[in-house]
């Protein structure tokens, strides 16, 4: 009877939570659709320095992590298709694979543990210390001063930095198949090429645009509901990591099944 | 002449959960007046001060604020209601990302259309009515506890409120800066008739500001009157409460259960 209650309570808060993330959502579509009309849109200030902290700052170890990955794979898979005679197939295994899959997702990953997390131990400190009370005392959103800055850097940046990585990653399997392999640079680009179509580009696209929503706005939210003091802010942020690690992962496997089944 | 009320609560209840924080509190504060509320930890005078913000909604009760009812204004009024209102935190509340002088600035550039240079104008004023003109510049982590919740009060009347709140301005600071934060909130209500609403429990304070003083007792108002009134009151809790005697009506220990059975249970 306990185990089942529990469950039943862990299903009912984590419903809760949803409901309250996309509220948030809804109310940050909100304040980017209005905010404009009412002469009330963020600065550009603080959209700019978010996304230089988002972007910029992201790009040399989201970079480094693709080309490794691209290493990885190149030679994973030529362990396999070299026993087939089929080393030039490394090629496009490695573009379709990073512009799919390891591309969007391993940025979203890294973006995740380093801004996420910034994200929220900045918004919870601020909780704590009564800042957001502060805020909304002088009639400010925090939605509108806050969330939708974040939301916009990620929603921009995130995309940006996947197509980084995208090419960082296909160069890290070209340097194996060239130097290792010993393939033709020209053929292995033209082999890769022929093989990675725009779909593959644009589905990896898409994956990350929901990656950047899921990344503020769990980082938003858990910051929002941080309570408790510098230990409260300490867990929010694990928590916040946690959930944005899980959520991306989750939201991979629901859009690859969908693009699987649609995009024959 | 008749006194203008600018706040009217009446029978405020809320509860957190099955604990009663607020059980019923009513209180009126004339325009231009110097209101205290004070009251022991943990009696709801922070919980009473953030519904008459309007940042907690009553459970049953309401709460009026120049003539409006606070529960009844749409989000857009509620904010046109928040630039009439200044509110001093406990924790100072600034913002870390920015320095002194745009803490102070900010919701001068977010409500006004104002030039850059009258806002600079007016931060200077307000900063120079704290005492801190010339700082403008430090950011919030180089400044002393007083220092910051002077500049907490500069942020509260940059919009030039109609009433400003206090939550324990003089909490944790040294008697001579808690007597010159004192001063500042007298002068305030003096020079710019403001309606001032101090919470607090310093009771040295509590006399040398107050114009009318509520005290607070376990959510409700135990005794309301002008500082002579509370001081020769026939009310034990409250004679107790000033005096800041251990023994007396007011329990100090919240333990629910009895102690010696707690022993040898």
């Amino acid at each position: 009877m306990n185990f089942i209650e529990s469950i039943g309570s862990a299903i009912i808060t984590t419903g809760r939570h949803v409901k309250d993330v996309l509220a948030l959502l809804f109310d940050t579509l909100y304040w980017l659709a209005v905010g404009p009309l009412k002469n009330k849109f963020v600065k550009r200030d603080s959209i700019f320095d978010q996304m230089v902290f988002a972007g910029i700052g992201s790009l040399i170890i989201a970079l480094f992590v693709s080309f490794f990955t691209g290493i990885v794979i190149a030679m994973q898979s030529a362990y396999q298709l070299s026993r087939f005679g089929a080393n030039i197939y490394v090629a496009p295994m490695v573009a379709v694979g990073v512009a799919r899959e390891l591309g969007p997702v391993l940025t979203a990953l890294v973006v995740a543990g380093r801004v996420g997390a910034a994200i929220t131990a900045e918004i919870g400190t601020m909780k704590v210390t009564e800042q957001i009370e502060a805020l909304e005392t002088m009639a400010l959103s925090p939605i509108r001063f806050l969330v939708v800055p974040r939301f916009l850097a990620l929603l921009i940046m995130l995309p940006c930095l996947t197509i980084f990585a995208d090419i960082m990653g296909i160069f890290g399997g070209f340097l194996v198949g060239v130097f290792n392999l010993k393939l033709d640079p020209y053929r292995y680009l033209t082999f890769s090429f022929q093989f990675m179509q725009w779909k593959d580009v644009w589905t990896g696209l898409i994956k990350s645009v929901t990656f950047a929503i899921v990344i503020s706005m769990v980082g938003c939210y858990m910051g929002l509901k941080t309570k408790g003091g510098a230990e409260g802010v300490g867990k929010a942020t694990t928590l916040s990591v946690v959930t944005s690690f899980i959520m991306i992962i989750l939201f991979d496997c629901i859009l690859t099944g969908l693009f699987y089944f649609t995009q024959k | 002449m008749e006194k203008e009320i600018v706040i009217k609560a009446e029978n405020v209840v809320k509860k957190f959960g099955d604990r009663v924080i607020l059980n019923g509190v009513s209180l009126e504060v004339y325009r231009g007046e110097t209101f205290v509320i004070m009251g022991g930890s943990g009696c709801g005078k922070s919980t009473f001060l953030r519904h008459l913000i309007g940042a907690l909604k009553p459970d049953s009760g309401k709460v009026s604020l120049l003539g409006k009812d606070l529960s009844l204004l749409s989000a857009d009024d509620l904010d046109a209601m928040k630039k009439k209102i200044g509110m001093s935190f406990q924790s100072s509340a600034l913002f870390d990302s920015m320095n002194i002088g745009e803490n102070v600035s900010l919701p001068l550039k977010e409500h006004t259309k104002l030039e850059k240079n009258v806002i600079d104008i007016v931060v200077k004023m307000k900063l120079e009515m704290v005492g801190l003109r010339g700082f403008e510049n430090l950011m919030t982590s180089q400044i002393s506890g007083g220092m910051r919740k002077r500049v907490g009060l500069a942020r509260a009347i940059a919009m030039d409120p109609e009433i400003v709140f206090y939550d324990e301005p003089t909490a944790g600071l040294d008697p001579i800066v808690a007597g010159v934060i004192d001063k500042l909130i007298l002068d305030l209500s003096k020079k710019l008739a403001i309606t001032s609403v101090v919470v607090t429990h310093d009771m040295k304070s509590v006399f040398s500001i107050a114009d009318r003083i509520a005290m607070l007792y376990e959510g409700r108002v135990l005794s309301v009157g002008t500082p002579d009134e509370i001081k020769n009151s026939k009310n034990p809790m409250v004679q107790q409460f000033i005096s800041g005697s251990a023994d007396g009506p007011i329990k100090f220990f919240q333990q629910k259960d009895d102690y010696l059975e707690q022993l040898i249970k």
